[in-house]
């Protein structure tokens, strides 16, 4: 039963995290390079600027499900399941996503980077 | 790429994975009772958990290096950067605690390596199909260094 609530929040977590990314790179694009910023218009320009991005507040609302979570699926399942599982299936989760909602070019080279750092971080949990 | 930008990628990689060590730590000793559904005060009160409440810090100033990093890369670029934590992880516990890591977790390291040399090497921002990335954003045309 535990491993169904386990595998839940990773689902979830992965999920989430992904529409997050999504957003949040959506928002800080429509921002703009925030050093150049930075130098024109000073810190406060930049997070004034960042906070009145619509997109900014939705993303960090799917971060905060994505955080919560993995705060019940850590206490309901192995360390070394949750996180691991959810940040690797993420990658993969992310990289389709980028490419249909943000246009990237996630060609053969990100491809193999997804799925290498994913593979990596399963890996790295046995 | 300037050196500034790979040291907000170093942010990101570094933050990430020790914020995220010291929340593991902080909710291991709450232990599974404390924190449940039935007991959404014990949630909320984990934040007052020293553990956890560095660790919330330092993800802090690892969403303000990811937001950044975000501004100016590609979400596909940022995002393998992320996972070189576990990698600087693994070297610190096994070349500074001289922790023994098993030939898995040496291949992980290994694949996640290669995987960020992969994007590493690879333009940090690509064009969109729509030669316009964002309606209302700035219009970004390629790089030179967006070439390759």
């Amino acid at each position: 039963m535990s491993d169904l609530y386990a595998w839940a929040a990773i689902g979830l977590v992965s999920l989430a995290s992904t529409a997050g990314d999504v957003l949040l790179s959506y928002s800080m694009k429509r921002v703009g390079d925030v050093g150049e910023l930075w130098k024109r218009r000073g810190a406060l320009a930049v997070v004034a600027r960042v906070f009145t991005t619509p997109t900014f507040a939705l993303g960090l609302l799917a971060m905060a499900v994505a955080f919560y979570s993995l705060l019940f699926g850590l206490s309901w399942g192995n360390l070394s399941l949750v996180a691991p599982a959810s940040a690797s299936l993420a990658f993969v989760f992310n990289a389709v996503a980028a490419r249909i909602f943000l246009h990237e070019r996630v060609g053969r080279r990100r491809w193999m980077a997804a799925l290498l750092v994913a593979a990596g971080v399963a890996l790295m949990a046995i | 790429m300037t050196f500034k930008k790979y040291l907000v990628l170093a942010g990101v990689a570094v933050f990430a994975t020790v914020g995220d060590s010291l929340l593991a730590r902080g909710m291991k000793g709450l232990g599974a009772v404390n924190v449940s559904l039935h007991n959404l005060s014990g949630l909320l009160l984990a934040i007052l958990n020293p553990w956890v409440a560095t660790g919330i810090l330092l993800l802090l100033a690892f969403f303000s290096c990811y937001m950044a990093a975000l501004s100016w890369a590609d979400l596909t670029y940022v995002l393998p950067a992320t996972s070189l934590g576990y990698v600087l992880v693994a070297l610190v516990a096994h070349f500074g605690f001289h922790e023994v890591i098993s030939w898995t977790r040496w291949l992980g390291i290994g694949l996640i390596a290669v995987g960020v040399g992969f994007v590493a090497a690879g333009p940090s921002v690509t064009p969109s199909r729509h030669g316009k990335s964002f309606p209302g954003g700035p219009s970004r045309t390629m790089s030179p260094e967006a070439k390759s």
